[in-house]
């Protein structure tokens, strides 16, 4: 089935979430959404899958326009989503689920998995899915829950597949063997619709890869594109911020890391056995894609998540089992990367946000009883301070922008001695304006002297502002780099290449004696290296 | 690459089920057994109207416990040699073991007691009689806390049901107009209850707890305003007449549990049955499941969420009004204040003890009615466990299963959560 | 421009925030009161006969049947021509239980905790409280001190047992408490009719009288005992405790979010059992206010439905201090009042019940009382209030 859409635009308020966006999915073509998280490629999707009302625009299929009012239409048009988070019901078992609002049943609605069963067999058969009609959703690996999902839209007769960021959750095997099966379908004539941000995935299995930035359709160029062309798509040039920024200083390594792992509660090694050090007065960026285990290093340090095994050692104190408050109090500053999950309790007033992990030592609390007057001065100080933009400092911290939000994290943060720092995602989904003054004390801190550990999946964020970059995939650092590497090699890193292969790599393409954003770099051998 | 395929942990069955089996062949060993008084304990197996007598069972009091000691014992011996293989005790070696604790506990206090002979067919028959509105009630629960909404309204709904019978029989004249105007009042609670909490989105334990009062406070203003002015005309209920069928009911201990009972007994199994099969037989109990779980699941497939939850709200109203009208139209010559006296509670109780599911539910509501029925008659025949222990067994048990020290109670994911669409 | 928008924040605040909606649920609750005691009474029964022949007849009939409860009501909450203002004291009699117990529940509904066990955390309280009370023979001071102390702590354990497993076990707090209840009724129940706690010479459940040193002493000539000011300082303590203290810090923020919370350092298990503790040290308080100061004696009814209506005052009072307090002041005027009301008018009190349930189930549906009013100013605020909810998804 052919699919068209026409001139989208969706708006939350006065922000476009997308902004006329066209886009055409051919008859079995593989089509990728290719672009950053938050650039509009689910709400894009969620308004074709009748999830979302667009604003403005059209969609086609077969060149007749449709309108979905809801998923139902959607579905019955022939267009089958899987989520990034699985619309599954763990408790059911496989074929519940997939009969679940278009049961077969027999006389007095009886339920007849019999004829469920059946049809999962013949589709599980053809695309050698392996998937037992009776097991448990919850006892199932996640790959095996993908293709439950993929049968949920197969067996509703759906003729374009929405795929949306279906290998985040996934092992290297099983995003291999999913590619396969995308490619299976293809030739069994559906069309699938791939987001991704994941460049060889996406190079590996797309017939059409579009870029959309910002809401936006950059480009749409063919898989034969290099990886640092895509990545480039996908970025953008970044405006320059020139951020000016002193040489690093590096003193002794205070902060030791050494073979930290984390194991989920399901069983996954998300964090391997990584080690590193971070020298005062310098900046250490995690680099990498989202999920790759950042949350999980974090975490680890700060004590909210359990560690399997390793150590931290910050000026020789062994960090591991103290409780959260322990490591807070021994000099660790922390910025959450999800600021209105972890970081602020918005409902409370920003000055209370501005002492929210400080409130029990002076001069904010005394035993237990609290300083208010104290309170208040601080948050005064902090608000000129960071320009935080409020009139009145009693306001609910739901009331601030998200760059203000940032900011009275970041204040909080850095409004007493550290001994480390760390951020993630310090500035996401906050304004150029302040993601600049951001950065600027994130470096005052560095020249204090501090040990700074930045997580983020921005590249241009990283390059910015580290010393040295280390890269995590998929819960291991694959190599530590210094800060001035260049964007194809961390870009080759954060899709599994080792240091040494990154660079190599990307010599050769310079070799050539081309500029790099145009010739397509060779990436026959990365692909290998990433299995 | 083989950094994130690590095998699993595996992980040991917890020692909760061992420990627990041992501390259960303790006590009854020592306490029951050794310690325990060596009269003989005499059940009585049939009763009046029974077609033929059965002989009348006896235990030795401490010979008894010894020897069910030892059995226990080794059931608990058994499960943690299979825990350290890693496999778990099967579920109805855990059955016959709670039954035996209870016939030792029966035999235990029966022995010790002043008067050592009880009628193991009344006890039975009346644990029943007992558990008819709870068994409605927990129906209720399960009802409307599987598609997502919590019920805490049970007690209000079995008032509401039993009251309105009450008035409805005593001015009718017609049992079976009660019965239906006490579906009506049970369906009455459940409309607030789905109105608030669904579309004004206001919290269900709060709007559940505040609709007792509420209920309460009605009836209680009816009762005296009406019933009481004219008893005659508002609170004389024509009864449900208990139906014994010929032949069947005279068997003796099951005849009169299972055929000697009041329309409204033989309405339960059926209740019990139904809810049971249209829960998971059939396409309407996969729905309602699937909201109860994971609603924005089921709204993707174009289930109907909010409207799925109201009727299946309004549904357990009626099937809880007609619980009550047990009370007025049954058990008890008339209405009186509160005459539900908490037993939605305990029927709350048995929704989580027999984990959401009706045939569970009905299991557990029948062991509240027999330890409420126990409770009776041990006063009776005066033994040393004083009545209150045994009143508070349901919420302690209740206790225990929320606390996952007896099995684990997990109930549907998603409720309490109301679903509001993006 | 900045003062223009407060002011019309401000009229939005009056017109549609909680003050208005509070004040017109309670209205639209006693209106529902009112027709319910209409519908009962038989004058109104009698002209209802004749209501098409002469509608007037029946009207004035409805409306003196609502009024003249609501009057003597008044009469026996607030004021009356012959005893004066001395209704009011008794009404803050009353309120003292359901001020204590109700800052209890509303202390851990702000923690994120539904706290249902108000009546077994009084019970227990009460149980503590008068054992000493009777049982032991101190000099006066210490006596009521330590009877005072005992309820509490009975109440704190009550409370802080529910805390412990919900922070170790993950079991949830509402299943718990109304369980703990019950268990706490049988409780008393078992006690009641044992030698330590049964009245010498007595088969019915009732303790011997506390000793005059270990009760609070009262006003001459009232029932009003020193029991009210425990209740202030009680509202005054957990103002501080919420506003001005550490651990109500701790609290606020585990109740809003406890991912942050847990991420700023707080101890979210310990602070979940130091508030049940906390909320059942206050039921406790409504306990002691009970056995040491309205009753004198412990029996088996001796937390009556205070535990259920501390649920409805911690609820109209919005869970703060001094909410709960005014919300426990009137609760406690209901209920004084509706004693004077069934004898004067033979109105039953259960009236009172229907009327406190509705209060709190309209003021926790703003909506819906703006839609009774036709105050919902759907189009204006479809336009400015959907948007920020979109984006911030």
């Amino acid at each position: 089935m052919k699919l068209e859409l026409r001139g989208i635009s969706k708006a939350f308020g006065s922000f476009y979430a997308n902004k006329n966006i066209d886009l055409t999915v051919d008859d079995a073509q593989i089509h990728c959404l290719l672009g950053e998280n938050g650039a509009g490629k689910s709400t894009l999707m969620n308004v074709l899958y009748g999830l979302y009302q667009p604003t403005e625009g059209q969609i086609l299929l077969d060149g007749k326009p449709v309108e979905f009012s809801g998923p139902g239409d959607a579905m019955a048009a022939g267009i089958g989503m899987v989520h990034q988070h699985f619309m599954l019901i763990p408790v059911f078992t496989v074929a519940e689920n997939i009969a679940l609002g278009a049961e077969a049943t027999k006389a007095g609605g009886v339920l007849d998995l019999a004829v469920t069963r059946k049809k999962i067999r013949e589709i599980s058969d053809r695309y050698n899915f392996d998937v037992d009609p009776d097991a448990l959703v919850e006892d199932l690996p996640v790959g095996v829950q993908q293709r439950v999902e993929i049968i949920k839209a197969l067996v509703r007769d759906a003729r374009v597949l929405i795929l949306d960021e279906p290998t985040a959750v996934l092992t290297p095997q099983e995003t291999d063997e999913l590619l396969e099966i995308m490619r299976q379908l293809k030739a069994n004539g559906t069309s699938i619709v791939f987001i991704s941000h994941k460049l060889r995935e996406v190079r590996a299995v797309s017939d059409v890869i579009t870029v959309i930035r910002r809401g936006q359709v950059i480009d749409s160029v063919s898989p034969e594109s290099s990886t640092t062309e895509l990545a480039n798509l996908m970025v953008g040039r970044a405006v320059e911020l020139n951020l000016y920024k002193e040489a690093a200083a590096p003193g002794q390594a205070t902060l030791q890391v050494r073979d930290l792992s984390v194991v989920n509660a399901a069983g996954t090694t998300t964090l391997d056995a990584v080690s590193f050090d971070i020298h005062q007065g310098e900046i250490l960026a995690v680099a990498g894609v989202q999920g790759n285990g950042q949350t999980e290093l974090t975490e680890a340090i700060l004590g909210t998540q359990p560690v399997t095994a390793g150590s931290v050692k910050l000026e020789g104190t062994e960090l591991v089992g103290k409780s959260v408050k322990q490591v807070l109090r021994s000099g660790v500053g922390f910025v959450p990367e999800d600021r209105s999950v972890h970081g602020l309790v918005t409902q409370f007033t920003i000055e209370e946000n501005l002492v929210l992990d400080l409130y029990d030592r002076a001069p904010f609390g005394k035993g237990i009883s609290m300083n208010l007057g104290a309170v208040k001065k601080n948050a005064t100080q902090q608000i000129a301070d960071f320009d935080i933009r409020t009139d009145n400092q009693l306001n609910p911290a739901s009331s601030l922008s998200g760059g203000n939000q940032q900011k009275v994290v970041m204040a909080r943060e850095l409004s007493r001695d550290l001994k480390l720092f760390i951020a993630s995602q310090p500035t996401r989904g906050v304004d150029v304006g302040s993601i600049e003054f951001l950065h600027r004390r994130i470096v005052a801190e560095r020249d204090k002297g501090t040990p700074v550990m930045i997580v983020s999946t921005e590249l241009d964020e990283v390059m910015e502002l580290a010393d040295r970059i280390a890269v995590l995939y998929k819960g291991r650092i694959n190599g530590i780099v210094p800060g001035d590497t260049s964007r194809e090699v961390l870009g080759l890193m954060m899709a599994g290449a080792s240091a040494e292969e990154a660079f190599a790599q990307a010599e050769y393409a310079k070799s050539d004696n081309e500029p790099v954003e145009a010739k397509p770099v060779p990436v026959e051998h990365q692909e290998g290296e990433a299995q | 690459m083989t950094t994130t395929l690590q095998p699993a942990i595996t992980i040991l069955p917890s020692k909760k089920t061992p420990i627990i089996l041992s501390v259960i062949a303790v006590i009854v060993f020592l306490f029951f057994g050794i310690m325990g008084n060596s009269d003989v304990a005499h059940f009585k197996l049939d009763s009046a109207g029974d077609a033929f007598a059965l002989p009348e069972l006896a235990f030795p009091g401490k010979v008894s416990n010894i020897i069910i000691g030892v059995i226990l014992l080794a059931v608990a011996a058994y499960s943690w040699m299979l825990r350290s293989k890693a496999q778990q005790l099967a579920t109805w070696i855990i059955g016959v073991a709670s039954g035996l604790f209870v016939l030792s506990f029966l035999i235990w206090v029966v022995s010790g007691a002043n008067i050592t002979t009880i009628s193991l067919s009344s006890l039975l028959a009346g644990a029943v009689v007992l558990a008819v509105p709870l068994v409605f009630g927990s129906l209720s629960g399960v009802l409307c806390e599987r598609s997502g909404v919590v019920n805490i309204a049970i007690e209000g709904q079995l008032l509401g049901g039993a009251f309105t019978a009450a008035l409805v029989s005593s001015m009718t004249k017609n049992a079976f107009f009660g019965l239906i105007a006490a579906g009506i009042a049970g369906a009455l609670v459940s409309l607030v209850l789905a109105l608030f909490s669904i579309k004004y989105v206001v919290n269900q334990i709060i709007v559940g707890v505040v609709l007792n009062v509420l209920v309460s406070g009605i009836t209680g203003f009816l009762f005296t305003t009406v019933m009481q002015e004219d008893p005659e005309l508002y609170n004389s209920p024509v009864h449900l007449p208990v139906i014994a069928i010929p032949g069947l009911s005279a068997i003796p201990v099951i005849g009169p549990i299972l055929f000697r009972q009041s329309v409204i007994g033989y309405l339960m199994y059926i209740a019990v049955f139904v809810v049971w099969f249209g829960l998971f037989k059939t396409k309407w109990g996969l729905r309602v499941r699937a909201v109860g779980e994971h609603p924005k699941a089921a709204d993707t497939l174009g289930i109907k969420v909010n409207r799925t939850r109201f009727w299946n709200v309004t549904l357990g109203g009626i099937v809880a009004g007609i619980g009550g009208s047990f009370f007025t139209l049954v058990a008890i010559d008339s209405f009186t204040k509160e005459i539900s006296g908490g037993r939605g509670f305990i029927a709350l109780a048995a929704v989580i003890f027999g984990r959401w599911n009706p045939i569970g539910a009905f299991l557990a509501a029948l062991l509240f009615g027999f330890a409420d029925n126990l409770q009776v008659i041990l006063t009776i025949i005066g033994t040393p466990v004083p009545s209150q222990f045994m009143a508070m067994m349901p919420y302690l048990v209740t206790i225990f299963a929320v606390a996952g020290l007896v099995g684990r109670s997990r109930g549907p994911a998603s409720v309490g959560e109301p679903y509001v669409k993006e | 421009m900045t003062k223009q928008k407060s002011e019309s924040d401000l009229f939005r605040q009056i017109t549609q925030g909680p003050g208005l909606v509070s004040v017109l649920g309670v209205f639209v609750a006693l209106l529902i009161g009112g027709l319910l005691i209409a519908a009962t009474d038989s004058k109104v029964a009698e002209t209802a006969g004749y209501l098409f022949a002469r509608p007037s007849d029946f009207f004035s009939a409805v409306w003196a049947a609502g009024t003249d409860s609501y009057i003597a009501l008044f009469n026996g909450a607030i004021y009356n021509s012959s005893q004066g203002f001395k209704p009011f004291l008794e009404t803050l009699t009353v309120a003292t239980p359901l001020i204590c117990a109700g800052l209890g529940v509303a202390l851990s509904f702000r923690a994120g905790l539904f706290n249902i066990g108000a009546q077994g955390q009084i019970i227990i309280g009460a149980v503590m409280a008068g054992y000493v009370g009777f049982a032991w023979h101190l000099p006066v001071g210490l006596h009521l001190l330590l009877v005072v102390i005992f309820g509490l702590i009975g109440g704190a354990l009550w409370g802080g047992l529910v805390g412990l497993l919900k922070a170790k076990t993950g079991a949830h707090e509402v299943i718990l408490t109304i369980m703990f209840n019950y268990v706490a009724l049988y409780l008393i129940d078992y006690l009641m009719n044992t030698e330590a706690f049964r009245r010498p010479g007595e088969t019915n459940p009732i303790s011997p009288i506390l000793d005059a040193s270990a009760v609070f002493p009262s006003l001459p000539g009232s029932n009003l005992h020193l029991g009210f000011v425990m209740a202030i300082l009680l509202t005054l303590a957990v103002a501080w405790i919420l506003k001005r203290s550490t651990i109500g810090f701790e609290f606020r923020a585990v109740g809003h979010n406890p991912e942050a919370a847990k991420t700023a350092g707080v101890n979210v298990a310990r602070t979940t059992i130091l508030v049940m503790a906390l909320a059942g040290a206050l039921a406790g308080a409504a306990g002691v206010a009970q056995v040491a100061g309205t009753e004198k004696v412990l029996t088996n009814g001796i937390a009556g439905s205070l535990g259920f209506d501390a649920i409805t005052v911690a609820l109209l009072g919005r869970s703060t201090p001094w909410g709960t307090f005014f919300a426990g002041l009137l609760f406690g005027a209901f209920q004084a009042g509706a004693v004077n009301m069934q004898i004067a008018t033979g109105t039953p009190i259960d009236i009172v019940l229907v009327v406190q349930s509705l209060i709190v189930l309209f003021i926790a549906a703003p909506p819906l009382v703006k839609t009774i009013f036709g105050l919902n100013p759907k189009k204006k605020r479809a336009a400015t209030s959907e948007p920020v909810k979109a984006g911030a998804k």
